[in-house]
């Protein structure tokens, strides 16, 4: 029996959303000169929320043009004092207005207001806080003795944790001495349009960031940019290999974090209410809109059918729903076309073999929403196993030994995360060592710090963001 | 010695999983000296050469990344052992290829095995260097390590024959990562002798596999390869096909160093920035509680 709760809305009062935003460049919100304009919806409800801006190449042109005269005139000499002092304004202003943007993350992106309001936004504060104490502190970084920024940073950015993305990109970046033009992405550009208001509110001198908004002929034109000397992308392994192709040849600079299929590992000996616990956080967090989902499972054999039967009866329990409820655990797919993807991913899993269960779940009837999703007898070679589906769908495997456990957690051209649940510490150890994976959690998963670096290996991309590794994709 | 006495000459061949296969092609090119005197026939390496190396490499990773940096180190220390007790040999290889760099034969040679020592010290350093634990806002231990990428496709300088490809190889396999190695096209017989070195130290075969021939046929197949993890373009001169290279190593998403904007001095301190393209950094994250 499901617990009945009343609703509690968190009121999106709190959020002023204007009819139609323009461009922020140079320090302004200006009118496009050659962008066409698109709307933002809430997914949840498919309601529009506001007229936004596909900047064209025009656009782009002078927003990468503000990034450089802000670099030469200003931000590249000003001491690392100053600048730390800028994002340390900014990281204050987020605290500040921390309620009112994670009401207005969760209505564009549909991710529930319990996630937004206590993982990304005190995130995305803490990381520039973080690097606002590095901006002096730079020839420390063991980097070099005389770290220098590298010029206008090219930045594109998913839709699936959009402040917190902008937050990755933007901080490393002005605190290494670099200007910025960023575009977020299609779907969820508001936040990224209120944080431009932010760098108003905070003085940051006009130029040292942009916003472009678009879609991918907008991040385009900005990753070839002739302007641009440093790319960095977070979206899909396909954008990202179109990036690196079209970037060789020249001096730019490129990192990727780009898609995963995480193994979560679990052994006979783990403690199964927290390793599903663990399962839950690691596929259902964010709708499964996460590049390091745990999205395979890997149960030891002896144990497959007592930690199916836990996990099932957690997943019962999981409250999917309006993302402003306090509490929805679950929320909106971000758009149509990726709860298309999903569909279609999760069709071809049940046509190929593996078997499907969702729990008993009402969906609302307008927006973009899936239940989640378990699909089990699962071999190596189904689709679901092998590609990155984006949403609330878990596929379960299951090994015997050690060996076969790592021998599938590798066997996929992804290595951005991988989890491992056992009691036993010398084997977290070792098998930690074998997997191929930039984030490994033991005994917990899908955990971040602005401290701690995070990026993948093989086509997960290549670079680190976050701690003091993230600062090395900005200083030459 | 007689002096009538006729010389044994070399045979050079490729250097692939420990041993020197002739290439599969069976083909060779004429390599001469500066003077354009006839020094031998290297074998001049194929497609399926290059897949012979990289299956090789590929091979090698598990146990040489498993091995643990004290033995690393010990293992390039003794690369350079082996190189001091054959120096003349390899100066008179050097003097012969006609490209010695700014310096003389001799202190190309030196410098090439003072540079084994210099980067024998970083195996056991590096992860203490660019490595470090991680203060999160919560009751975790969070660690984060490098670790070498793979197997690394190396196109060697093409100028300096000895130094240069010690300057690009020894930060690629001091790490853990092993290597095929395009040696410099027209001047390849001191990275054949180096094999021959690489041979006699206890690296274990695989770990360094050395092409010659050409590198506009074999390095695209390097580039290709979907089980090449990383790419050294420093040897390649023709900034097209480095930029061709680069594309395809898009494929799957290869670690790449581009050939440099300006010519490099061998002789100078290297720092790290050979050594850390070539490393993936991992962050292992566990709860603590009572």
């Amino acid at each position: 029996m499901p617990f009945e709760y009343a609703p509690a809305p968190e009121s999106r009062s709190i959020v002023d959303i204007r009819p139609n935003y323009g461009l922020f460049i140079n320090g302004q919100f200006v009118d496009a000169k050659d962008g066409e304009l698109f709307k933002t919806v809430n997914p949840a409800t498919e309601e529009v929320l506001a007229e936004v801006v596909a900047a064209g190449q025009s656009d782009v042109d002078s927003a990468v043009a503000a990034a450089r005269s802000a670099y030469d005139n200003v931000w590249r000499d000003l001491p690392g004092r100053e600048r730390a002092k800028y994002l340390y304004r900014i990281a204050r202003l987020v605290q500040e207005r921390a309620r009112e943007l994670a009401v207005l993350e969760s209505i564009d992106n549909g991710k529930p207001i319990r996630e937004s309001r206590d993982v990304d936004l005190p995130l995305v504060a803490a990381h520039f806080f973080y690097y606002a104490g590095w901006a002096d502190k730079l020839p420390y970084a063991g980097l070099g003795p005389d770290p220098k920024p590298i010029g206008v940073a090219g930045q594109v950015i998913p839709w699936n944790f959009p402040l917190l993305m902008l937050a990755w990109k933007i901080a490393p970046a002005l605190a290494a001495g670099n200007t910025v033009v960023l575009k977020p992405a299609e779907t969820t550009p508001l936040t990224a349009l209120a944080f431009a208001e932010i760098c108003q509110q905070a003085d940051l001198p006009p130029g040292v960031v942009n916003i472009v908004t678009g879609a991918g002929d907008t991040g385009r034109m900005l990753v070839e940019h002739p302007g641009v000397d440093k790319v960095a992308f977070t979206g899909s392994t396909e954008v990202g290999r179109a990036i690196a192709r079209s970037l060789a040849g020249t001096r730019k600079r490129l990192t990727l974090e780009l898609g995963g299929k995480a193994a979560n590992i679990v052994f006979d000996d783990a403690p199964v209410d927290q390793a599903v616990e663990g399962i839950v956080n690691g596929i259902f967090f964010n709708q499964g809109h996460v590049c390091c989902a745990g999205s395979r499972l890997l149960l030891q054999e002896s144990v497959a059918e007592e930690v199916l039967e836990s996990l099932k009866r957690r997943m019962a329990r999981l409250r999917v729903g309006d993302p402003l409820d306090k509490n929805t655990d679950i929320g909106a797919i971000n758009s149509a076309a990726q709860l298309a993807k999903i569909r279609e991913l999760s069709d071809i899993g049940s046509a190929e073999g593996a078997e499907r269960w969702s729990p008993p779940c009402q969906l609302p009837d307008r927006g973009f929403w899936f239940a989640p999703t378990i699909f089990t007898g699962v071999s190596q070679a189904h689709r679901i196993a092998r590609e990155e589906i984006f949403g609330p769908v878990l596929s379960v495997l299951t090994f015997r030994t050690p060996a076969e456990a790592v021998e599938k957690a590798n066997n996929t051209p992804y290595g951005l995360s991988a989890g491992i649940w056992t009691d036993k510490g010398s084997r977290i150890l070792a098998i930690a060592d074998k997997l191929r994976a930039g984030v490994v959690w033991a005994n917990t998963f899908n955990k971040f710090d602005p401290t701690s670096p995070f990026g993948g290996y093989k086509e997960s991309g290549y670079g680190r963001e976050g701690g003091r590794h993230g600062l090395e994709a900005y200083l030459v | 010695m007689s002096e009538n006495r006729l010389a044994v000459r070399k045979t050079y061949k490729l250097f692939i999983g420990g041993a020197f296969p002739r290439s599969e092609s069976g083909r060779t090119y004429v390599v001469t000296s500066h003077d354009g005197d006839f020094l031998a026939n290297a074998a001049l390496a194929s497609r399926k050469d290059v897949r012979d190396a990289v299956r090789a490499a590929r091979a090698a990773v598990g146990k040489w990344s498993g091995a643990t940096a004290y033995n690393r180190g010990q293992i390039l220390y003794r690369i350079a052992e082996m190189l001091e007790g054959r120096r003349a040999q390899f100066v008179d290889e050097v003097r012969a290829s006609g490209a010695s760099g700014p310096g003389d034969a001799e202190s190309t040679v030196d410098a090439a095995i003072d540079r084994w020592v210099w980067y024998a010290g970083w195996a056991d350093k590096v992860a203490q260097v660019y490595g470090n634990a991680n203060p999160v806002a919560g009751p975790f231990f969070n660690l984060s390590s490098p670790e070498p990428t793979g197997v690394v496709g190396v196109v060697a300088p093409q100028s300096s024959p000895l130094l240069g490809l010690v300057g690009v190889l020894a930060p690629v396999i001091v790490t853990g990562n092993t290597a095929v190695v395009l040696a410099a096209e027209d001047r390849p017989l001191p990275a054949i002798s180096l094999a021959e070195v690489l041979a006699t130290s206890d690296l274990p075969g695989g770990v360094v596999n050395v092409l010659t021939g050409r590198v506009a046929e074999t390095a695209p197949w390097l580039a290709s390869h979907m089980d090449v993890n990383a790419l050294d373009l420093t040897g390649v001169d023709d900034p097209a096909l480095a930029a061709d290279l680069e594309r395809t190593a898009a494929d799957n998403l290869k670690r790449v160093i581009r050939p440099s904007a300006a010519p490099v001095d061998w002789y100078a301190d290297p720092g790290l920035s050979r050594l850390t393209p070539f490393l993936e950094t991992k962050t292992v994250w566990h709860p603590k509680g009572l």
